[in-house]
């Protein structure tokens, strides 16, 4: 089990250049993903997990360390690390359901109009949107927006998905829903995939592995592996909720998250 | 409630469907509801009340030289028509407003282009809007015609001018509102440089761009009609503008009210049917505009 990772972030600073002061997001960060991990990044509101998925989805440049994927380096964003947003506008509002998944898949992967079709019906079959095919996305709940974000990143078979908090704005029954089926998913495609939350139940319902992150600058704390082996029938998964909990917020007793 | 002490638990109680279960989620609507929605059903309502009020008008005062009636209008339309005067000017009015719309929606592009990818280019776009926008271009006429002479040149030339600065205007401040996110999606597909403005920017931004090309449309129109009124034949033909204002020369009024209904006609046609059109396909059916 000697295998190289697919997802190396080593050492990486990213600060924000604001006008008058550059804020420091993140502080020498370093962990890797392997092949399908579902990777979560956990850690209160403010430590820099989107500035991480950001950085590694390309948009940002780290001012020191390097993040590379399958030995590339990651300098732009591109079509191998597809994002899944928590904002419900990350659909192209112009594109029926269909042509939402269909496009990347025919622009960025090159594949024929008919071979696009066929994969996007069969991932919008599984996130169970068949019956919106052709609507457009303003007609679409935000729990169908969201699983449509979830199907045209998964059609494009990235080599790892970064999602960020992309049920943090539902309600909790369809987030819920959501989750399950992403895990459903999962376990038919072992697809990698990258997941920030600021929910600890979240985190560890979805994750194998849990980085734990602590804000002002954004370190990594500790990280949580074999998150498998809780189950929320026994109360173990409570109890490493619990643990978890007051890990990150032992120096910040009572600051809410 | 018969409840004994010891023996409350939560419950659930199942409510079978009362009634016949419609299992409507989605109907179609009626042909009278469709139609009353449809806004040029209501529009054509509007407009055949106006021309009732017109026709009585025009016969109350019954002064075929201040006030034509409809029905003599629509006579001097028609011979107008038949005789082939009216489509001719009407064409040539047509035929330097397309080349002059088609030209400032061109520049307006490039300008728009340069202005989002530099900050220069912005600064430029936003200084020469500001200065340039408030002046009519019919103002511009005089200096037209003595740089680009008696000809189209002089036309297209203020056409260029009534229509760059809204459409360029317009593109640029829809551009700057496209979303975040949607950029961000745009970039993790690989798209880049002419790629990412066209199939991200435009469309995101198209509401704003249509609106800008509604205006430049109207601006053009009219100042095409006045400049016509102004200065009259151009290349040996002259517009709509020349029409209206050689019919008044003759005292034929209806003619003149012909010509002016010949101008209200094609803005409504445009209006209604292109742009609506455009609308209804575009940003209509994507909910970017209600
Ligand atoms: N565009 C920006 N410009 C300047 N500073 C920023 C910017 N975006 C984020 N920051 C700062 O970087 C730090 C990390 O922000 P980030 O959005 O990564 O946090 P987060 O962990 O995702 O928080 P949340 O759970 O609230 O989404 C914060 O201190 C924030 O103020
Ligand atoms: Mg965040």
């Amino acid at each position: 089990m000697a295998e190289a990772p697919l997802l190396d972030v080593n050492g990486v600073t990213l600060r924000y250049k604001t006008p008058g002061s550059v804020v420091t997001a993140t502080e020498r960060v370093s962990f890797s993903v392997n092949r399908s991990d579902r990777f979560v990044l956990l850690g209160p509101s403010g430590c820099g997990k989107s500035t991480l998925l950001k950085a590694v989805g390309g948009y940002l440049k780290p001012s020191e360390g390097a993040i590379t994927i399958l030995g590339r380096k990651v300098t732009e964003p591109g079509p191998d690390r597809m994002m899944v947003f928590q904002e419900f506008d990350q659909l192209l509002p112009w594109k029926t359901v269909l042509e939402n998944v269909m496009f990347p898949l025919m622009d960025a992967r090159k594949l024929s109009r008919k071979e696009a079709e066929d994969k996007a019906r069969h991932y919008i079959e599984k996130v169970h949107l068949t019956r919106a095919l052709h609507s457009y996305p303003h007609t679409l709940s935000g729990g169908m927006k969201q699983r449509v974000a979830i199907a045209r990143g998964m059609a494009m078979e990235p080599d790892i998905l970064l999602m960020d908090e992309p049920f943090a704005a539902l309600d909790a029954l369809t987030r819920r829903t959501c989750q399950d089926e992403l895990l459903q998913l999962w376990e038919e495609t072992r697809f990698t995939v990258m997941f920030v939350t600021h929910s600890i139940g979240e985190a560890i319902k979805i994750g194998n592995r849990i980085l734990l992150l602590s804000p002002h600058p954004g370190r990594v704390k500790a990280e949580v592996v074999d998150v498998d082996a809780a189950s929320p029938t026994d109360g173990s998964a409570g109890r490493l909720e619990k643990e978890i909990h007051d890990m990150l917020f032992a120096d910040e007793a009572g600051e809410a998250h | 409630m018969a409840e004994q002490a010891g023996t409350r638990a939560p419950r659930i109680i199942l409510r079978p469907a009362e009634g016949v279960v419609s299992g409507e989620v989605e109907r179609e609507l009626s042909f009278f509801e469709r139609a009353w929605d449809n806004g040029a059903v209501r529009k054509v309502v509007i407009i055949l009340a106006l021309a009732a009020l017109w026709e009585a008008y025009g016969r109350y005062t019954a002064n075929p030289l201040l006030f034509p009636t409809l029905s003599d209008t629509l006579e001097a339309l028609m011979e107008n028509i038949r005789s082939g005067v009216l489509p001719a000017r009407a064409w040539a009015s047509l035929k330097v407003l397309l080349t002059g719309y088609a030209a400032g929606i061109v520049m307006a592009g490039l300008l728009t282009i340069a202005a989002i990818n530099t900050r220069l280019g912005s600064d430029f776009l936003e200084t020469m809007t500001a200065m340039l926008s408030p002046l009519p271009a019919i103002a511009l006429l005089p200096l037209a015609l003595l740089w680009f002479g008696l000809g189209n040149g002089s036309l297209v030339f203020i056409l260029v001018h009534s229509v760059l600065w809204p459409v360029a205007l317009n593109t640029h401040s829809g551009f700057r509102a496209v979303s975040n996110t949607l950029r961000m999606v745009g970039r993790n597909y690989g798209l880049r440089g002419f790629a990412f403005i066209r199939k991200i920017l435009i469309p995101a931004a198209f509401p704003s761009i249509l609106a800008g090309l509604k205006i430049g449309w109207a601006f053009a129109w009219r100042t095409l009609v006045a400049a016509e009124l102004v200065f009259g034949v151009s290349s040996g033909q002259g517009g709509l503008g020349w029409f209206i204002f050689e019919n008044r020369n003759l005292l034929e009024i209806p003619s003149v009210f012909a010509g002016l209904l010949t101008v209200i006609l094609i803005g409504l046609v445009v209006e209604n049917l292109i742009f609506r059109t455009i609308e209804r396909k575009t940003v209509l059916r994507w909910g970017l505009q209600q």
